[in-house]
């Protein structure tokens, strides 16, 4: 980043500004961040107004005269392309939900984590460039290739980069983004309850349009998910949001699912997505219990059907996208569902890492040199110590 | 890819023929708009010789459902062939889009 980004700070409590001055001072003494600061909503809408480049604003929720909520629905009238981040009291989902709902991109919780903090604050400035890369070549036609590249990054900046892991499980997620961007993504958050929850996606179509419309699905399926909430509502929510003004009819298959750690239980919802596979000790494969529903974007009011199922210990979740069976080899087959647990059986180690490592191994085999057309993703989660 | 349109029994039936992608779909789209523009009673997409469809594709068809919805014009699919059926049955756009093993008994599901 050569650039340095101003970044509003929102907060009543005047101990704040010290402290955010002294843990990111490195940030701010390399030229990554400069700090301004309000302290409540009417306030930071001064600011935004009077100081034209200020790029991103971190919001308390709870502040006189005007709240964070109630800022997070005045900031795009100001300038639709500032990005907010929220602090909120843990477990104040009901909060968090309504501020991802208001086009907030991320949130943190309090007490504050300043760690956590910066690394929130890297992603949504990553993911604003990319942004704003993304309007600016829409504007000037730039060439495909340049779009494309947009879209890539766009898609990077979303996936997550660590994998919650505990005592008696662990995860891994990775992506192998096809030349021209398929839509693909995945998300692994800690939940309240000490549960996991897993999400796996596919956007339609493919470059920048199916980033922007990867976008807001993340957002909205974070802002859903939170809580421990049952998959079967949480895709409900995000299909009623995504249905609203979607002339255009892009849409998503996301597959939600809750894991509870100390029980095993997997409770998953689907919405059109393929159906994923639990490898088990010995090397055979099941698919996951079908529970229809459609993909998400397409029609409102839609309810989902949840299903339910214990992984033993030893047993993995693999939740992947159509990239992965689809992939094809120079004679236009594709791999198929049989090849692909050919691949899962043969495996010598089952952690999340190396059942991955193996999947896009056995792709890239399998398709010898064959172009990839679509997007390969793959998200596991194993019951289970770590080795 | 190739959109036809012939009548049956008042109906308009539109056939598609080859493969629908990300880099034909606005021809699709035009395509199947420009067909069902004078549509009556009702319209089956007759996809026997539709090979394959994106999820481009899919979203044209989604688009044609939700205006055809509006107005009021009965429609359904019929005679997917094995891998292009999987497609609308694993993203659930069968319970969106009717589908039927033939032109006549979508035909037939709108007298219903």
């Amino acid at each position: 980043m050569s650039d340095t980004y101003k970044i509003l700070v929102v907060d009543d409590e005047p101990d704040l500004e010290p402290l955010v001055l002294q843990r990111m001072r490195r940030r701010i003494r390399s030229g990554d961040f400069t700090f301004v600061f309000a302290h409540n909503g009417v306030e930071a809408l001064e600011m935004l107004q009077a100081e034209e480049d200020i790029d991103m604003v971190v919001s308390d929720i709870n502040m006189p005269q005007m709240d964070g909520l109630t800022l997070l629905e005045q900031i795009p009238k100001v300038d639709p392309n500032i990005r907010s981040v929220i602090i909120s009291a843990y477990g104040d989902m009901k909060n968090i939900r309504t501020a991802m709902n208001r086009g907030a991109f991320d949130f943190v919780t309090k007490p504050l984590d300043f760690e956590d903090l910066q690394l929130t604050i890297d992603r949504t400035l990553t993911h604003l460039t990319e942004w704003r890369a993304a309007l600016s070549s829409r504007d000037k036609l730039v060439a495909l290739q340049n779009e494309l590249d947009v879209a890539r990054k766009m898609q990077q900046s979303i996936l997550p980069t660590q994998f919650p892991q505990g005592d008696d499980y662990q995860s891994f997620g990775g992506m192998v983004p096809a030349l021209d961007v398929g839509g693909d993504f995945f998300d692994v958050m800690r939940l309240e309850n000490d549960c996991i929850g897993l999400a796996i996606a596919d956007v339609s179509g493919k470059g920048v349009p199916a980033a922007l419309f990867m976008m807001s699905s993340r957002t909205l399926l974070k802002g859903a998910a939170i809580g421990a909430r049952e998959p079967g509502d949480v895709l409900r929510e995000v299909n009623d949001l995504l249905s609203e003004d979607n002339d255009a009819m892009m849409f998503v298959t996301l597959l939600y699912a809750v894991f509870n750690p100390a029980t095993g239980q997997l409770t998953y919802a689907n919405g059109g997505h393929n159906t994923p596979l639990i490898l088990h000790a010995d090397g055979a494969s099941t698919e996951l219990p079908l529970t229809g529903g459609v993909a998400l974007g397409v029609m409102d009011d839609m309810e989902f059907a949840q299903g339910s199922v214990t992984l033993a210990p030893g047993d993995a979740l693999i939740l992947y996208t159509d990239g992965v069976t689809e992939a094809m080899n120079p004679e236009h087959e594709e791999l198929g569902m049989e090849r692909f647990q050919q691949i899962l059986a043969a495996l010598p180690s089952h952690t999340p890492e190396s059942i991955n490592k193996a999947i896009f191994d056995g792709i890239r085999a399998f398709a010898g040199g064959a172009p990839q057309s679509d997007d390969i993703t793959c998200l596991t989660l194993f019951r289970g110590p770590s080795a | 890819m190739k959109v036809d349109t012939r009548w049956q029994d008042e109906n308009l039936v539109v056939l598609t023929e080859g493969r629908v992608d990300g880099t034909n779909a606005t021809e699709f789209q035009d395509a199947l708009t420009g067909a069902i523009k004078d549509s009556s009673s009702g319209v089956v997409l007759d996809f026997a010789n539709l090979s394959y469809i994106s999820s481009a594709g899919l979203r044209v068809i989604l688009m044609v459902a939700k205006d055809l919805r509006r107005q009021g014009t009965k429609f359904a699919a019929c005679s997917l062939i094995a891998p292009v059926r999987d497609v609308f049955v694993i993203s659930g756009f069968d319970k969106i889009i009717p589908i039927h093993d033939s032109p006549e008994a979508a035909i037939g599901s709108f007298k219903k």
